[in-house]
């Protein structure tokens, strides 16, 4: 534990010290340039930006969920993608419902019972899964949140009420009062406040007695049972407000886009979602937010060279498992440490 | 009536459970024996397919195809283990599926380049491109009972590669203890690529079979290698026999649940629900078999004595 903690204050900028360090500089600098790059490139004529970057707050978001699990606990989850879904589709279900009638109870464009039910089923089905998923480990844990991730995909391909492969297209966003997300920076405004927030309970939980637990369990589960702590319940605890946190921005994503379909919870989306963590640095509060930013400037950097974007991208994502330990977080702070 | 139906969704569910154990005793290998998890084994059931439909229009003959696409496929295999996997396999799990994700991403793209975006028909041979009557008057494709029946020899073929050979010993031996086997002295290095490649043909062979069926198309893999990844689940990771019994199963169940259960469902709810219900629990059905299984079993039915 003891060993945990000096490891935790060196990377978290806990104090106003370690704020003033290569990796703390690079978050302010990352969190303000999220903050101004698109707001000014919306006002002076470049509305493009503001949608590659509200795009990337939400999968930042969703990364940050999954680092929760992945870096902070260890649980590899390759299933994410599927709160995403959830998440999208419980804004889109009951914006169908109030549009085309059927299901009263259900029917709204309120977009506080919307993301409040995007909250709610992400986390019962994280509850369900995970229960049955944490009992085993390992390869076994990978595969199966994988199954279930997919398990959801199928399901909604085969409802046809909801357009099952076509899709669905969201007509109604979500409407809060005094908030209008058809306007493109009111939408990038809540789901960059939405990310600090985000950002915030991570940091609070994973610093907390509850993130030691899961951070412990992630070295030695049986050690943890072994002290008084049963890890299975902790590890559980993390994976429901993992998915959680997933769902919420599932619903951000559905009011992005508008359109909905399982396309987005296809377990390639895990994939990427897990690659922005291992990116940025797992285990580092904003590492997956360093990742997304990566990953998006490289698939729109790569996608305007080419047609085939993916295979050069495929190229790197296999170059950096093979060469960059510890993703882009763990070259800064080794570049800090050279620098004192 | 009835039953005759009953009977030939039995011979396609066998279909299904006979390339889903091409595939899974592949993964079962390489995660037995190399502890490594390889998610871009469906890309080696897509290239199979392609390299045999290829090859199958270059010389008008589907098996002439079949013959050649082997050694390529295993061909491929070798290179990709030597290119990428084997600096791999120091590494964890997470490095694992990453890595291989990335491998999908890069052959989903070169097959793109190579072959376009539409898919390859098979043209199978004339005395295969028919039905038999098998007995009763029970009709079935001739094709997808050669299917069946090429499945089950190589399963055999392979019960007894592993049993009753040197080479399925030192499998054996590798997957109870790597290090022992390597300070016997022999060469674990190729050991290992032989076992890729040999995973990689099973892999193409299944994509192969598939072809004249569905055609080879750009991500066939990654459907099915999910299907794969629960049948290695509810078998046992690592277990040859468990594969087999759960990719049967699989199959079964799976055909079994699109062919009946909106019959089954009618007879306790209204045939409106039955009809909307039963397509999303049927393609639910083999996810919750796996969540069944697992609750009681989290090591799978037949879990690998040493690991």
């Amino acid at each position: 534990m003891a060993n945990l903690e000096t490891t935790q204050n060196s990377q978290m900028p806990d104090n106003w010290t370690s704020l003033f360090t290569a990796t703390g500089w690079a978050n302010l600098i990352l969190l303000v340039g999220l903050a101004l790059v698109p707001t000014i490139a919306y006002y002076t004529g470049h509305p493009f930006w503001i949608d590659i970057s509200t795009r990337l707050v939400i999968l930042a978001i969703a990364a940050v969920s999954l680092n929760l699990v992945l870096g902070y606990g260890g649980m590899i989850s390759f299933g994410h993608a599927a709160f995403l879904g959830i998440g999208a589709y419980a804004v889109g279900v009951p914006a169908y419902h109030a549009t085309y009638g059927e299901f009263e109870a259900i029917a709204s464009y309120n977009g506080f019972f919307q993301f409040g039910l995007a909250i709610a089923v992400a986390a019962l089905f994280a509850l369900i899964t995970g229960a049955i998923c944490l009992r085993t480990k390992g390869v076994h844990f990978i595969m199966i949140t994988m199954a279930f991730g997919q398990m959801v995909y199928f399901a909604i391909v085969s409802i046809e009420t909801y357009g099952g492969d076509d899709g669905l297209v969201i007509d109604t966003r979500s409407e809060f009062p005094g908030l209008d997300l058809s306007n493109p920076i009111a939408l990038y405004a809540l789901c960059f406040i939405s990310l600090l927030v985000v950002l915030y309970i991570v940091h609070r939980l994973v610093n907390s007695r509850f993130g030691m637990v899961i951070q412990g369990a992630k070295g030695n589960a049986e050690r943890m049972n072994a002290i008084g702590f049963n890890a299975y319940i902790y590890q559980l605890t993390a994976y429901v407000i993992s998915g959680a946190i997933c769902g919420y921005a599932g619903a951000l994503l559905g009011n992005f886009t508008t359109f909905i379909s399982p396309e987005m919870m296809d377990w390639s989306r895990s994939g990427e979602l897990m690659f922005m963590v291992i990116l940025g640095g797992a285990a580092y509060l904003l590492g997956p937010v360093f990742g997304a930013v990566a990953f998006i400037l490289l698939e729109e950097i790569l996608s305007g060279f080419t047609l085939y974007w993916h295979l050069p991208f495929g190229i790197i994502l296999i170059l950096s498992v093979l060469f960059v330990k510890g993703g882009m977080s763990g070259l800064l702070s080794r570049l800090g440490k050279r620098d004192g | 009536m009835d039953g005759s139906l009953v009977l030939i969704q039995l011979l396609n569910g066998l279909q299904l459970g006979v390339l889903l154990f091409l595939l899974a005793s592949g993964l079962s290998l390489t995660f037995g024996i190399m502890d490594f998890v390889n998610l871009a084994h469906g890309s080696l059931y897509m290239i199979g397919a392609y390299i045999c439909a290829t090859l199958a229009y270059w010389t008008g003959s589907f098996f002439l195809g079949i013959l050649l696409a082997i050694p390529l496929t295993a061909f491929a295999g070798f290179i990709i283990e030597i290119g990428v996997i084997r600096h791999l396999y120091p590494r964890d799990h997470l490095d694992h599926v990453l890595a291989t994700f990335g491998l999908i991403l890069c052959f989903d793209t070169l097959v793109q380049i190579f072959w376009g975006v539409e898919g390859i028909a098979v043209q199978l041979p004339k005395w295969l491109d028919g039905q038999v009557e098998l007995f009763n008057g029970i009709i079935f494709p001739t094709y997808r009972l050669l299917i069946i029946i090429t499945g089950l020899f190589i399963a055999a073929g392979l019960y007894w590669l592993v049993n009753h050979t040197r080479l399925g010993m030192l499998i054996r031996a590798g997957a109870s203890n790597r290090t022992m086997v390597s300070a016997l002295g022999i060469d674990i290095k190729t050991l290992f690529t032989g076992v890729f490649a040999l995973g990689a043909v099973l892999a193409g062979v299944a994509g192969m079979l598939i072809s004249p069926i569905t055609e080879a198309s750009i991500g066939m893999g990654n459907e099915i290698i999910i299907t794969a990844f629960v049948v290695i689940i509810i078998g046992g990771i690592g277990s040859m026999k468990g594969a087999f019994i759960a990719a049967l199963l699989i199959g079964l169940i799976d055909t079994f649940g699109r062919s009946f259960l909106d019959d089954i469902f009618k007879i306790f709810m209204s045939a409106e629900a039955a009809e909307t219900a039963a397509p999303a629990i049927s393609a639910m059905l083999i996810y919750i078999l796996m969540a069944i299984v697992l609750s009681f079993k989290p090591q799978g039915l037949f879990p690998p004595k040493v690991r």
